[in-house]
């Protein structure tokens, strides 16, 4: 096997974006919670990016042709696990997500994202054709449908979604043909009518408040429509820190977390989130630099999946906040308030790093 | 290892590439929706964000109070409390409103109605749910803050009437702003505005308006105050004073207290009103809250009228008070000898058809006319006269039209002519009809303040003064000049009628040291719409105007008693004891003690009511739904 790469070689300019993107997320928590009874929030998270850093590290140093190696037994692991949530996990807000690990509840399924990351990246590197090919893709829907399906049960709709692009990004690299692309749009267009038919009634209602929200300024509209209010209240050099009445006062929801891009927003105005957009855009184009300059496909396909998975999150969610897309409950990565998402987001840097320094082996 | 990964080294660039334009593209795209929000948008947003954080609470401007003519107070207010719900979290208002209800002791309709009626009204705008709270409600409101954030108290300035119905049709009443009156006062109504709906709470509305306040407060997501902004202090309203007075009110209204009718009171130099009283009245406090529905009902449907104003709006026939008029024409025109004198035989033939006389009063001149109201005489003088010449001197001396009171509503009444006949009924003037007319019969139609003002023309030679209830109100005074002549006959009639033994009220109203003069009426009631509509035969109506000095009045008094007969029995007290009053107050007497005819008190109070504070208040719970 190759020798590992060295520290030198980490992706200095992506970690410096993520650290500063985590560094606005960190402030924006401070101004949205210092003076109600969740103040202190924010060093908490200062503790989860530093714990992700670790993590990160710690990834970086095993190579990821070895942890590719193990992914059917990671995949088995996610399924296990997908399926002890839904049997003994802990329900918030009438979902159960949840499972207590040394004592803090995580998420599950952001352990999920990042292994079928690593499952999505195995299988398209296995094919070494230039052109997918009917079986593949269907197997490769197959693989992800599975874990889907159980996450869809909990049920989370939002990450559920995120497995999507996922696979998409994959599949398009790997050689999707144009004809195979065209069902696959055409059936997602009979899908949706019927899998509306299968939505919980609040997902429902998101939908619908999202489509017509005249029809209900008060109830599931009201949240986009403080955070429309909260952004566009904000002007374009915002009301400062810790002055927005949106975000100060309450109306913004969770403003720490999902809805953090419309706190900052308010407060920071629209120089904050062309800054802040800008970091992601960065972030994301970098990831795509990396895996320009893989080594393999392999390293390709695990840095493009967490490219899929980050830009799709920052889709949503920012979306989400300007009311052009119904509330997901997707968090942005790396800003949101959140232990889970933010071990997520590093555990991946991680891969990224791993392949990154490990590009100019052989 | 089954795969050998290193042998697949060809990365799809283009693909890749494809990827990065893709990621630029989105980026963009969420831009321009900032851009969108932040920058083209912004205002308006702005503008919602404020809406927001702050919530205004209006401040209840006090209306000004009424007060006699010697300071005492008519009219004031109470501070009282008004629930507000605040609908800035309607989706909250909503769930809490079963709670809302018990709590407040409503029905869960009541609620929604209350909330239905402001449907047009800004949803940041506070909307008063219970006009009145009891200490239970204010105790309700204040223990669940925390659970139900949506209601709020207000404090108002509620109109309190401390003595009832005591010039209840003068004062009139307020209730809440209508709609068409927001839309036509230029933005400075509003809605839920208290106003004067009648009477001198309508007539000097400006004046006794304040101007309400506003308390900026900040407020969270779930409506809490958490910060307070500027104040805008409310302006209250002004203070009128009026040219009642309360003693002679008093009386007036005591004498009044079992009949019908209405008194009118005035200074004959100055128009300025002492005192007016209309019965069958209300209570003003009845509406000082929300009236109930069921209460206004029965007020606007009584075929008694309870919330008319007779001394100004009750067009009747003057019976023999309009031969007060008769002389005066007779004798200014000329068209007849002064010595003139008819036989009264107790009846008389006109035109084919017999009219009646009380008595067979033998040989009358004028002075005995007027003294013993012989309708045969003026029967005859009215034949003389004619319809046109009668006409011209009523108008002259303000019947017919009105007399320019600072009150809403007054009506003209009628004094027939050629004229008015072709013009209403498109057919020339029957002769005989000028015959009722001379005796106050007939066409014409008068209303209690115009009989008042023409007494008082009559015996000042002509002056027609403004009657008004304002103290510092700018008067206007029409002339219609008499000569010295007419008026000395008319008054020694008039003081006949009250002092010689032959009057028609045999002596029984004489005052003392006071130059007391009158004359009554007795008006037969044509209406047969209204006997129908009351299911009884009326009486006649009793009339009594007095005056005293006889020229050169101080103070011009009318009275009439609906079906009350006899003007000199039913009427004519009640003037005697106004008139009576107002010599003792001005001779310095303060011990008062008439008794009305009906053997109850005629004094409630002894002069002055004592100071403000001590007028009994409002009950709350007497007004409790």
């Amino acid at each position: 096997m190759q020798k590992s790469g060295s520290i030198r070689d980490y992706d200095w300019w992506l970690l410096a974006t993520a650290f500063a993107i985590c560094g606005v997320g960190i402030l924006e928590i401070w101004s949205a919670t210092h003076t109600s009874h969740l103040a202190g929030m924010h060093t908490h998270q200062v503790e989860w990016v530093g714990l992700g850093f670790l993590l990160m590290l710690l990834v970086s140093r095993l190579d990821y042709h070895t942890i590719m190696d193990q992914a059917p037994i990671l995949y088995l692991i996610a399924i296990i696990a997908l399926i002890a949530v839904l049997a003994l996990g802990h329900a918030r807000f009438g979902a159960k997500r949840w499972l207590p690990v040394l004592g803090e509840l995580f998420q599950v399924s952001e352990l999920v994202k990042l292994i079928i990351i690593i499952v999505m990246a195995r299988f398209f590197a296995d094919v070494r054709t230039d052109q997918l090919s009917l079986a593949d893709l269907i197997k490769a829907a197959a693989v992800v449908g599975f874990p889907l399906g159980l996450i869809m049960l909990q049920p989370d709709l939002g990450t559920a979604l995120v497995l999507v692009p996922l696979a998409a990004v994959g599949a398009y690299l790997a050689g999707l043909q144009w004809k195979h692309a065209a069902v696959i749009f055409a059936l997602a267009a009979i899908m949706v009518p019927v899998g509306y038919h299968f939505l919980k009634p609040y997902q429902k209602e998101r939908v619908t408040t999202f489509l017509r929200p005249e029809e209900d300024p008060r109830g599931a509209g009201y949240q986009i429509l403080q955070s429309k209010i909260a952004v566009g209240s904000g002007g374009f050099w915002g009301k400062g820190l810790g002055h927005g009445s949106q975000n100060q006062l309450g109306f913004v929801p969770v403003r720490y977390s999902d809805f953090i891009l419309a706190a900052l927003a308010e407060e920071l105005g629209f120089a904050g989130v062309f800054v802040a957009l800008l970091l992601y855009m960065f972030l994301l184009l970098r990831l795509v630099q990396n895996a320009q300059r893989a080594h393999d496909r392999a390293g390709m396909f695990l840095v493009m999946g967490v490219a899929a998975v980050l830009g799709f999150h920052v889709l949503v969610n920012v979306a989400m906040v300007i009311g052009f897309m119904p509330v997901t409950g997707i968090p942005l990565p790396l800003m949101s308030y959140g232990g889970s998402a933010t071990l997520f987001v590093f555990l991946a840097l991680g891969l990224v790093m791993n392949v990154r320094i490990r590009r100019f082996v052989n | 290892m089954a795969l050998s990964l290193q042998n697949e080294k060809r990365l799809p660039q283009g693909r890749l590439a494809v990827v990065s334009y893709f990621i630029v593209g989105m980026i963009a795209l969420l831009l321009f929706g900032f851009w969108k929000l932040q920058i083209i948008d912004s205002d308006r947003y702005a503008q919602m964000a404020e809406r927001n954080r702050v919530r205004s609470i209006p401040i209840n401007a006090p209306r000004g109070s009424m007060l006699d003519r010697e300071g005492r107070v008519l009219v004031d207010n109470y501070p009282s409390f008004s629930v507000l719900l605040l609908r800035d979290a309607p989706e909250q208002v909503d769930k809490l409103l079963p709670q809302i209800a018990d709590g407040l002791s409503m029905t869960l309709d009541e609620v929604k109605q209350q909330i239905d009626a402001a449907k047009s009204m800004p949803k940041f705008q506070p909307i008063v749910i219970k006009p009145e709270a009891s200490p239970s409600d204010i105790a309700f409101i204040e223990s669940h803050r925390a659970d139900i954030p949506v209601l709020e108290m207000l404090m108002v300035h509620r109109r309190r009437y401390p003595h009832g119905d005591m010039l209840a049709s003068g004062i009139g009443y307020v209730g809440e702003v209508s709609a068409e009156q927001v839309d036509a006062s230029d933005n400075s109504l509003k809605p839920g505005d208290t106003v004067g709906k009648s009477g001198l709470e309508r007539q000097y509305n400006e004046t006794l308006m304040g101007t309400d306040g506003m308390r900026r407060v900040i407020v969270n997501s779930i409506g809490k105050e958490v910060g307070r902004l500027e104040q805008q202090d409310a302006i209250p309203g002004k203070p009128i004073q009026l040219t009642i007075d309360y003693d002679l009110q008093a009386i007036a209204e005591a004498d009044f207290a079992t009949k019908e009718g209405a008194l009118i009171a005035m200074d004959a130099r100055t128009g300025e009103v002492l005192a007016m009283v209309s019965r069958p009245t209300f209570d003003p406090n009845d509406f000082a809250i929300r009236i109930p529905p069921a209460e206004w009902g029965r007020l606007n449907t009584d075929p008694e009228t309870p919330l008319l104003n007779r001394a100004i709006q009750a067009q009747l026939a003057p019976g023999s008070v309009f031969k007060v008029v008769m002389a005066t024409a007779m004798l200014e025109s000329k068209a007849i000898p002064a010595d003139y004198t008819v036989y009264c035989p107790g009846y008389a033939n006109f035109y084919g058809r017999t009219f009646h006389c009380d008595h067979a009063h033998g040989s009358v001149d004028l002075h005995k006319g007027i003294v013993a109201s012989c309708d045969v005489y003026f029967y005859n003088v009215g034949k003389l006269l004619g319809i046109d010449r009668i006409d011209q001197y009523a108008t002259g001396l303000g019947l017919g039209r009105r007399t320019g009171i600072d009150l809403p509503g007054e009506e003209p009444g009628l004094v027939p002519s050629e004229d008015w006949v072709q013009r209403v009924y498109h057919h020339k003037w029957y002769p005989g009809s000028t015959i009722s007319v001379a005796i106050g019969q007939g066409a014409v139609m008068v209303t209690p303040i115009q009989l008042m003002r023409m007494i008082g023309a009559v015996a000042s030679g002509g002056d027609l003064v403004q009657p008004h209830l304002l103290k510092n109100l700018t008067t206007k005074t029409d002339h219609f000049t008499l000569s010295d002549d007419t008026v000395q006959q008319v008054t020694d009639g008039m003081w006949g009628v009250v002092n010689e033994p032959d009057g028609t009220t045999s002596g029984q109203i004489k005052l003392e040291n006071v130059d007391f003069s009158g004359k009554t009426g007795t008006a037969q009631v044509e209406s047969f719409d209204l006997q129908n509509k009351l299911g009884k035969k009326l009486k006649e109506n009793g009339w009594f105007v007095g005056l005293a000095p006889r020229r050169n009045p101080e103070i011009v008094v009318a009275a009439l008693v609906q079906a009350g007969g006899w003007g000199s029995t039913s009427a004519a007290p009640i003037v005697r004891d106004v008139v009576k009053a107002y010599y003792d107050k001005k001779s310095g007497k303060r011990d008062l003690t008439y008794t009305a005819k009906d053997g109850k008190p005629a004094i409630v109070q002894p002069y002055g009511m004592g100071p403000i504070a001590q007028a009994e208040p409002v009950k709350s719970d007497a007004k409790e739904r």
